[in-house]
């Protein structure tokens, strides 16, 4: 695409244009949170804390990893993530 | 010549090469169009003399040679030249070109909020991800596409069409415009699209409660008169089926603007148990060529010659097979048979319904000497119940009407309750039941009609 384009928006323009964010958990407490190494040094001692301060808090814990960090994180892990976890921490830079 | 005896009182504009001619010195390159377009040049090349005190602007087009001399006063005017050129068509008038000018130079300003892409956004992904989409491609709403969407009517971008359910939203024909781009409709479909819209927010069609009912109803659009061919819809072969742009493109525009507009998201405000397929879009045309059958437009109290659109509170399409009956008394005890089918067999004066003739079951009324007005008596004659078939335990079946019932006859259908329409192709011994919304009548929705203007 080499130029911008412009759409004219179709809805009542009650959302702000910009992309929103899912809604956020209200509790963590019963709550499967995955936690996703992407493959890059010492991402693992990185999950290892958060894993242990999640368990204080009463989630579920469900450990995954990238391939290669290179890459976005193959179609069937992002689909078994989001089957299996209500939200997911990646451990992104080194 | 012409140069020489103006001297600088001539000005050419050029919309192709603005090299052209060398020479003249008071040369404008005008590819860009703006003057051209400003000034309405249609017709090129356009003289034009500017008004002074005494008199208004005029102008001539093409090369007509005396009419240039006298125009101009100079008697001996390209004198070596042919008598007579029309000229060409300005590249104002290329196709598409209007819409695109129009946009840059003209005085169209829309008041939709503009949504910048990023540049690594794909265009129909974008539109998904903004959930703008019933779940299929929309066409991305561009302002030149909504620029050509609006010259498909006469009426104001910023007309005020109502509030869509269910969130009771302002609508504007703009809005609207914006929507029917993404269902895919031409601009000359505009005009229909915007009566559906008149229609759907008719009090008494209830969309706001069709929007939100468990039930399987969404609007049944039933297109009647001229327009219907002058647009190609189908009422042909397959016409409620695919395959016809007018057909899906319109029924999905009104859905469209719900979504969009109205807020009317499946599993927020839509809470209908398993809904139906004719969400995405339910339109057709009916066929009108029996001039001894009237329509549904007729019915409803217009002339054969008015564009009409009917919305109907309606679910999915139960069939008749009727491949025997050759007599209208047995067809018609056939079809009042199989509309006692419309949503229990025991639930009457409740549901409302459209039976669909086939060409073939019409050929058997028309052959038998009846009209559509016999076959509609025949139908209330044969679906005359007595309550006590069809009270609640009544044949084994804990459904069925309330007890205070039993001693009444009771009729199928209510008053206004069943509709009757022609369509389908040629081929086929098949008729077909749209069943109706569980709330159908005054309390719920009841059939609406809108003039197409």
């Amino acid at each position: 695409m080499t130029s911008q384009t412009t759409l004219l928006d179709p809805t009542a323009e009650l959302m702000p244009v910009e992309r929103q964010l899912l809604p956020r958990l209200s509790e963590l407490a019963g709550a499967t949170i995955g936690l996703l190494d992407i493959s890059k040094p010492r991402g693992k001692e990185f999950l290892d804390e958060i894993e242990k301060h999640l368990l204080k808090l009463g989630a579920r814990v469900k450990r995954y990893t990238k391939p290669t960090f290179a890459r976005v994180a193959p179609t069937e892990l992002s689909q078994q993530i989001s089957v299996e976890c209500d939200a997911v921490i990646e451990g992104l830079a080194d | 010549m012409l140069a020489s005896q103006l001297d600088n009182n001539l000005t050419v504009y050029v919309q192709d090469d603005p090299t052209f001619p060398a020479s003249i010195s008071h040369r404008i390159d005008d590819t860009s169009l703006e003057f051209s377009y400003r000034n309405a040049i249609e017709i090129v090349p356009t003289l034009i003399r500017l008004k002074n005190d005494s008199e208004n602007e005029s102008r001539i087009f093409g090369w007509d040679k005396q009419q240039w001399q006298e125009f101009t006063g100079i008697e001996n005017l390209g004198a070596e030249l042919i008598d007579f050129k029309p000229g060409c068509g300005s590249k104002t008038q290329d196709p598409g070109m209007d819409e695109l000018l129009a946009l840059k130079y003209g005085n169209q300003q829309f008041s939709a909020r503009r949504v910048d892409l990023a540049e690594s956004e794909d265009i129909m992904e974008a539109c998904f991800e903004r959930g703008w989409s019933d779940g299929l491609p929309v066409v991305p709403p561009t302002t030149v596409r909504v620029m050509r969407m609006l010259s498909g009517t006469d009426r104001n971008a910023d007309e005020m069409l109502g509030n869509i359910p269910p969130d009771n939203i302002p609508c504007t024909i703009e809005k609207l415009a914006i929507n029917a781009v993404m269902a895919g409709c031409k601009p000359e479909y505009f005009p229909v699209v915007i009566a559906s819209v008149e229609a759907a927010l008719q009090d008494r069609f209830c969309m706001h409660g069709l929007l939100c009912t468990t039930y399987f109803s969404a609007p049944v659009m039933v297109i009647n008169g001229p327009v219907s061919k002058q647009i190609g819809m189908n009422s042909g072969v397959n016409a409620l089926g695919q395959g016809n742009r007018a057909n899906a493109t319109i029924g999905r525009a009104l859905q469209l603007v719900v979504r969009n507009v109205g807020g009317g998201i499946p599993g927020g405000i839509d809470r209908a148990t398993m809904g139906n397929p004719g969400k995405y879009s339910y339109c057709f045309a009916e066929d009108e060529s029996d001039s001894n059958w009237n329509s549904l437009a007729m019915d409803r109290g217009y002339e054969r010659g008015d564009s009409v659109i009917s919305l109907f509170a309606g679910g999915g399409l139960q069939a008749i097979i009727d491949q025997q009956s050759r007599e209208p008394e047995s067809l018609a005890k056939s079809m009042a048979a199989s509309l006692r089918g419309v949503a229990h067999t025991k639930l009457f004066g409740m549901v409302d319904a459209i039976l669909v003739i086939s060409p073939e079951h019409r050929r058997v009324y028309r052959e038998g000497g009846w009209s559509k007005a016999d076959v509609k008596q025949a139908l209330y004659e044969e679906l005359m119940t007595p309550g006590t078939e069809l009270v609640r335990g009544a044949n084994d079946i804990a459904e069925g009407m309330p007890e205070k019932f039993r001693d009444i006859v009771l009729n199928k259908f209510q008053e206004d309750g069943l509709h009757i329409v022609s369509a389908g192709g040629t081929a086929g011994m098949f008729s077909a039941i749209i069943d109706g919304w569980a709330a159908s009548g005054s309390l719920g929705s009841q059939i609406v009609s809108q003039k197409i203007l």
